[in-house]
């Protein structure tokens, strides 16, 4: 009885590991923005209804005509203040509570991912893997397997975005950040410079390349076998 | 009178600092609205088009941000607007400290200058308004015409702090009580008590960026021990109170003028003044750290900043609430001033939601410096501040000059202009969507916004045509206008029971004396109420 149930036990760890549904940042946010768009898109209308016909009903129709809406009385005014006021709370706790369960993706690196570091320079973006193999403005990712960015710049303070994986992070000197997005199909996506770093700021750009899994693995391991063979001939000769 | 140019160097008169700001406002936003027609130009097509030097097209948008914020919305509002109203709302001679005034005028005068220097000095600073380090102390640029800017205009605001508070605390009129003032009065007050505490950081902040370029020091280097992250929490522990100091004089204006049109009591005159004016007052230090969200601060920072910042819409709604309100069983005539008061409702509305997404922490990892930004900021500070200094402009016009402006030039002019910031900005935020980068020279990784982009250029063209005809309808209206009454409008307010324009010393030999049961905003067919709306 004991030995039929340990082995289930035991590769209880794996099976929850593979079960672990990865949270991707990306689609979060887009499921974020569409709750959002609906969200506002009801107060945006009430106010803008009640605008529109406020403007219709009450229009001046002779010139000597006086407004008259009448004193609030002290239990409407406090109404009028602490029920609306109660309502826009309620809908930024609300709010604020989604956000903060996204952000908990953002945040949140699956543990199995691929660790890549980059510098950032006035105006390029330099990449290493963890076999130091370097590139510079293109990235390569197999696609399905998270991607981890830890990144610093060397002069002034610069933002790595990828727009179609709705990330974004600053790079500064003195200071280490991270990100990471989760490429699922091989494609290739643009990463440009959001925060201002001087003249050639809108053309510190490069792309992230997802390959399929088999054809990075051969490019990583090709690139990774030139770097020692470079390496071997400077220490050799 | 005869024009004496010395008469007008030299003057003390609050009219007439006012009408001198106003000036130098204008030539800001003139200046500033020229580098925003060459950076459409440049972006109405991907590649190089007005010029191959990006460094030309970074500091037109420096000119075009530095200016139109420190150099025409906060002198517009703060200068002019509270220079102009505030004595004849309270009924005063003048404000507390005359020569004070005529200093603080002349100070910013010296600051347009300094900015002014932008197009003649060799390498121009091309910072951008917020002069993030190391980059401003890297660049070959002259950050220090940007530091001596901010200076000056500063100091300049505070002294008129010092003046506005004082002057609304002793100098209202006899029997004037403080649920009698004007809500624009209640918002000056609370603009200028930001402006007191937060200044000075920001003064801090430009002083050590110019400290480390010029004179070797390592505040943000972090080479020498020294952190890039400080200056922005010190720029922004200024500069998004500063949005609040825009944003309340320009709301407070707007409720003059919408109560003034729609000859109707302030709904919920107390909770739009101690909710909404007090809330947006204890709210707006706190929210800052917002503007670093993505950079790389800890989570718990992120968390609370997120919270303050949703909590600003609870102290505006209010504040909206009691716009839309006033128009309730209002008599609304669509003269020129209230099309601007009204539309400010329709972009402040259209800017407030769209900060909303900005607040949240990870819907702002996305939109995060990308054209959003500037398409909501245009809405909800740029087009709706601008709209509503357009408006009281209009509002003060026969006050002011003696003479009416033409209503139908009002009217083209107006109708230009919201069509065209709405053909900019709203695109503008879609090419945000797209991923679309700010700050951008040339956009050719993003051929997707190309259409966008030649779009907001010719919307821009609208906008432009609409300013001309603006500035013809004043020229219009100075020059050839009909007399103006003393009340054109009915207002019960006591700026317009004095003649226009009204003499020096405002009030006759005696001030008006105010009865308890007197209110700016007692309008209706019935005698005003005791105590006010």
């Amino acid at each position: 009885m004991r030995r039929l149930l340990a082995a289930p036990l035991a590769a209880w760890p794996a099976l929850a590991a593979a079960a672990q549904p990865i949270n991707d940042p990306a689609r979060g946010w887009d499921q974020l923005w569409r709750d959002y768009l609906v969200d506002v898109g009801v107060i945006f209308a009430v106010f803008a209804l009640l605008g529109l016909y406020f403007m219709l009903r009450y229009r001046r129709r002779h010139p000597d005509e006086q407004g008259d809406a009448p004193q609030l009385t002290r239990m409407a005014a406090v109404g009028w203040a602490v029920i609306p006021a109660f309502v826009f709370m309620a809908d930024d706790f609300y709010l604020a509570a989604r956000a903060w369960q996204v952000w908990n993706w953002y945040r949140t690196v699956p543990a199995e991912r691929l660790e890549v570091k980059l510098d950032a320079a006035m105006w390029r973006w330099d990449f290493t893997y963890p076999n130091g193999v370097q590139v510079t403005n293109e990235l390569r990712v197999p696609a399905g397997k998270p991607v981890m960015l830890r990144m610093t710049a060397i002069d002034v303070v610069h933002s790595f975005y990828l727009p179609d994986f709705r990330v974004k992070e600053d790079s500064m000197p003195g200071r280490v950040t991270y990100l990471w997005f989760y490429p699922r199909e091989p494609a290739e996506h643009v990463a440009t410079c959001a925060e201002f770093c001087g003249m050639m700021h809108s053309k510190m750009t490069g792309k992230v390349i997802v390959m399929r899994p088999d054809e990075f693995a051969a490019w990583y391991e090709g690139e990774g076998k030139k770097l020692a063979e470079e390496q071997s001939k400077k220490t050799g000769g | 009178m005869a024009f004496s140019l010395k008469e007008w160097i030299f003057t003390t008169d609050h009219k007439r600092i006012g009408v001198l700001y106003l000036i130098g406002a204008l030539a800001a936003f003139a200046v500033a609205g020229i580098m925003a027609m060459l950076m459409r130009i440049e972006l109405h097509s991907p590649g190089p088009d007005l010029t191959a030097n990006p460094n030309d097209y970074n500091v037109w948008l420096y000119f075009h941000g530095a200016a139109m914020i420190l150099g025409f919305q906060i002198p517009a509002l703060l200068g002019y607007l509270a220079n102009y109203c505030v004595p004849l709302m309270i009924g005063a001679r003048d404000v507390a400290f005359p020569r004070l005034n005529a200093f603080s005028v002349w100070l910013f005068f010296g600051g347009i200058v300094m900015a002014l220097a932008t197009f003649v000095v060799p390498d121009p600073p091309d910072i951008m308004w917020t002069g993030y380090p190391p980059y401003s102390i890297k660049t070959a640029g002259n950050t220090a015409f940007y530091t001596f800017t901010v200076l000056l205009i500063g100091f300049s605001s505070i002294l008129g702090g010092v003046n506005f508070l004082t002057t609304v605390v002793y100098l209202r009129a006899p029997g004037m009580g403080w649920n009698q003032l004007n809500i624009f009065v209640w918002s000056i007050v609370a603009a200028f008590v930001i402006q007191l505490i937060f200044v000075p950081v920001l003064g801090v902040a430009v002083t050590m960026l110019s400290f480390d370029k010029y004179l070797g020091t390592h505040f943000f280097n972090p080479a020498n021990g020294g952190d890039v992250l400080i200056y922005q929490n010190l720029f922004w522990f200024y500069s998004h109170p500063a949005v609040y100091v825009i944003l309340l004089p320009f709301l407070g204006i707007t409720f003059d003028i919408i109560a003034t049109f729609a000859r109707n009591r302030v709904f919920n005159y107390k909770a739009a003044v101690y909710g909404g004016i007090g809330g947006v007052l204890l709210l707006s230090g706190e929210v800052w750290a917002h503007h670093l969200y993505v950079a790389g601060i800890p989570d718990w920072l992120r968390l609370g900043s997120m919270v303050s910042t949703l909590l600003i819409s609870v102290p505006v709604g209010l504040l909206m609430i009691s716009l839309l309100g006033t128009l309730y069983r209002g008599s609304i005539s669509f003269r020129t001033p209230m099309l601007y008061a009204l539309a400010v409702n329709f972009t402040f509305l259209i800017g407030g939601l769209t900060g909303i997404p900005l607040a949240m922490v990870s819907l702002n990892a996305n939109l995060s410096d990308t054209y959003f930004i500037p398409g909501h900021f245009h809405y909800v500070m740029a087009v709706s501040g601008t709209f509503a200094i357009f408006g009281a402009i209009y509002y003060l016009f026969p006050k002011m000059t003696g003479r009416m402006y033409s209503e139908v030039l009002g009217w083209i002019g107006f109708i230009l202009t919201f069509a065209g910031i709405n053909l900019v900005f709203f695109p503008m935020m879609i090419a945000g969507l797209y991923g679309m980068p700010r700050r951008y020279f040339d956009f050719e990784q993003f051929p997707e916004v190309a259409g966008l982009q030649l779009f907001m250029s010719l919307g821009s063209v609208v906008i432009l045509a609409g300013a001309i005809v603006i500035l013809w309808s004043w020229i219009h209206g100075l020059l050839k206008g009909e007399k103006a009454p003393a009340n054109p409008w009915g207002s019960r307010s006591l700026e317009w029971t004095t003649p226009s324009p009204p003499p020096p010393g405002n009030f006759g030999p005696k001030l008006p004396v105010i009865t308890p049961d007197w209110h700016p905003y007692a309008y209706g067919r019935a005698r005003p109420a005791p105590g006010g709306a």
